[in-house]
């Protein structure tokens, strides 16, 4: 199997908390993974881990089959790690062209910015792939002004923008609304079409299930089960979700 | 935008009722129209504020011009403010990427006092000019990177980093003068001297042109340099920020560095245009400066603030106390407006905000 990232044994602890038990995690290329789990089920810390934000005191990582030695953010973002954090992801009093570009400014010759060429490039990623087709929106306009599936939209844009390998997506939908979610899982969708590889954490299984190619349950820091789901029902898997959070195994 | 053009319905010559959709003629003048005014919010939502300072600037000068014409229509007057602002808005303007980045600095009056003492014992010991101005530089950078470097690196709040700072490096520099000023007379008449605070074609003070020279330097630094777009970003959001791989920490390190360089040479700069170092040089500053920054709109949360509001900021500041006296107030006066303008000010730019952020 072709697998963009591969963790063997990965375990975090944090003082006296065992967060994380040595677990081993997979994402194949051009796969959406799902990852669900009660809150404290360890989906932060693994994420982290991926992302280079926290050391994992045990384990291997492979990226495109290549042992990582010492994942950093800055090592992770080179390899095409790209998260998109909820609320955290955008500086609401900036401007659109400034969050597409936010850490990776283009500057000129003179090693000043390129405030033109980024002004083009967000005008033509707005209108080509964040479905902004409302003059009132321009690369000027502050991120404030805009609703929280938009700011998700920004956000997983942006990361294809860059050539993101693997997108990771922590709670998209917390706090969006109905027709905000469905642009949401669109845009999730829009990422699998794209070629590109996907983890999606959220607690709600609905979302996770109509996107995900294959969904990890996490529970008190340990990978309580797999499901490809094509192969399980809706109602079969939330049967089993409830079971771990009340029982800690599946059947 | 697009709702607004949706609800707009007009008759048409038929009689019939359409919206603006409909009739591409009417459609494409419609738009025109609002593009035009949206195009017009758009321009006062990015330059409301500063439009809104300029205008306060305005006001009070015409105030001052009614009030005492003989003084606000001489040179004279001019010429002072030129020679005295620039100490406070040459931190001013520095200062600004630091309340931009979420921080603050008190500590930069202290500052000024080291640098120039460090200036006057190099200069003591070695008669060299160049190497004392240097060295004065040197000092007044490392002292704002520690600053930069306890807030950062021991994660002390900047507020309380630099109320502590602020008291030793005064200290350091009491103790070491035993409380004695120095004369820079030797100073007076050099090349340096000239440079520094001569006066340009006998009237501008040299110290002008170098506010005007770091007002156009910052300003490029925070808009067009990668430096001053983290500046914002961190100030904005901190955490996404370093998410993003934004090098949180050097940057807010380094603004406190920018402060403390400009801090020392603004001292340096003050000294030598009185010819003397005198060991509370600073004092007195700090509440003129911060009230500046905060007067050309930065926001005291970060993540928002221009170098052209601090600048003309710092004029309002430093026009108030001459103009109080001159309109014929006595000078017991000059608080008592200094704290009107700035609390009017800083209530005028959150109603502003609100405003335009919509």
């Amino acid at each position: 199997m072709d697998y963009i990232l591969e963790m063997r044994n990965v375990s975090k602890r944090f003082g006296e908390v065992q967060a994380l038990h040595p677990v081993n995690f997979v994402v194949a290329r051009n796969e959406v993974v799902g990852l669900v789990g009660d809150n404290g089920a360890g989906k932060s810390t693994l994420i982290k881990i991926i992302t280079g934000y926290h050391q994992p005191d045990t384990g291997e990582i492979y990226f495109n089959g290549k042992k990582i030695e010492h994942l950093t953010v800055a090592r992770a973002r080179e390899l095409g790690i790209e998260p998109v954090y909820q609320e955290r992801a955008l500086a609401d009093q900036q401007t659109l062209w400034r969050n597409i570009f936010m850490g990776r400014e283009l500057t000129t010759q003179a090693g000043l910015l390129d405030v033109k060429k980024m002004r083009q490039e967000t005008r033509k990623l707005m209108l080509e792939s964040m479905g902004f087709t409302s003059a009132a929106v321009t690369p000027e306009s502050i991120v404030r002004t805009f609703s929280g599936g938009e700011k998700q939209g920004v956000a997983i844009v942006r990361a294809l923008y860059f050539k993101a390998e693997l997108i990771i997506l922590d709670e998209p939908t917390m706090g969006l609304s109905l027709s905000e979610t469905r642009k949401l899982l669109d845009f999730v969708r829009e990422i699998k079409r794209a070629g590109k590889s996907c983890i999606f954490i959220d607690h709600n299984v609905f979302h996770v299930y109509t996107v995900a190619d294959r969904i990890v349950v996490l529970d008190r820091g340990a990978v309580a089960g797999e499901f490809l789901t094509k192969d399980i029902t809706l109602e079969s898997l939330m049967d089993k979700m409830y079971r771990v959070a009340q029982t800690g195994s599946l059947d | 935008m697009r709702r607004r053009l949706e609800r707009i319905k007009f008759v048409s010559k038929e009689g019939k009722t359409m919206t603006s959709h409909e009739d591409p003629a009417v459609a494409v003048s419609q738009q025109r129209r609002l593009l035009w005014e949206d195009g017009l919010t758009r321009f006062a939502r990015r330059y409301g504020l500063q439009i809104g300072i300029i205008c306060v600037l305005l006001v009070i000068w015409g105030l001052f011009i009614i009030g005492a014409p003989a003084t606000f229509l001489s040179r004279e007057i001019y010429a002072a403010f030129m020679s005295t602002i620039p100490f406070f808005a040459l931190i001013a303007l520095p200062l600004t990427l630091v309340i931009i980045a979420g921080e603050i600095d008190l500590c930069f009056p202290s500052i000024m006092a080291v640098g120039t003492l460090v200036f006057v014992k190099v200069f003591e010991a070695t008669g060299n000019l160049a190497l004392a101005f240097i060295s004065c530089l040197t000092t007044g950078f490392l002292t704002g990177l520690l600053n930069g470097a306890i807030v950062v690196r021991l994660g002390i709040p900047s507020l309380v980093a630099t109320i502590g700072t602020q008291f030793f490096w005064r200290g350091v520099v009491l103790v070491i003068t035993g409380g004695h000023p120095a004369s820079l007379v030797p100073v007076k008449g050099t090349f340096l001297h000239q440079v520094l605070v001569g006066r340009a074609a006998g009237y501008v003070p040299a110290q002008m042109l170098w506010t005007i020279f770091v007002a156009v330097l910052m300003w490029v630094i925070l808009n067009r340099h990668k430096f001053g777009a983290h500046v914002y970003l961190t100030g904005d959001n901190r955490e996404s920020a370093r998410l993003m791989g934004v090098n949180v920490a050097r940057t807010r390190m380094m603004t406190f560095a920018i402060v403390g360089l400009m801090a020392a040479f603004s001292g340096l700069l003050a000294s030598l245009e009185v010819n003397y170092f005198w060991v509370t040089l600073g004092e007195g500053y700090l509440m003129k400066t911060l009230a500046s920054v905060y007067l050309g709109g930065t926001s005291a949360f970060g993540g928002t603030g221009t170098i052209l509001g601090t600048f003309v900021g710092c004029f309002i500041i430093g026009t108030i106390e001459a103009g109080t006296v001159a309109v014929g107030l006595s000078g017991f006066w000059t608080q008592l407006i200094y704290g009107l303008i700035i609390v009017l000010s800083v209530a005028m730019h959150a109603a502003l905000n609100r405003r335009l952020a919509r």
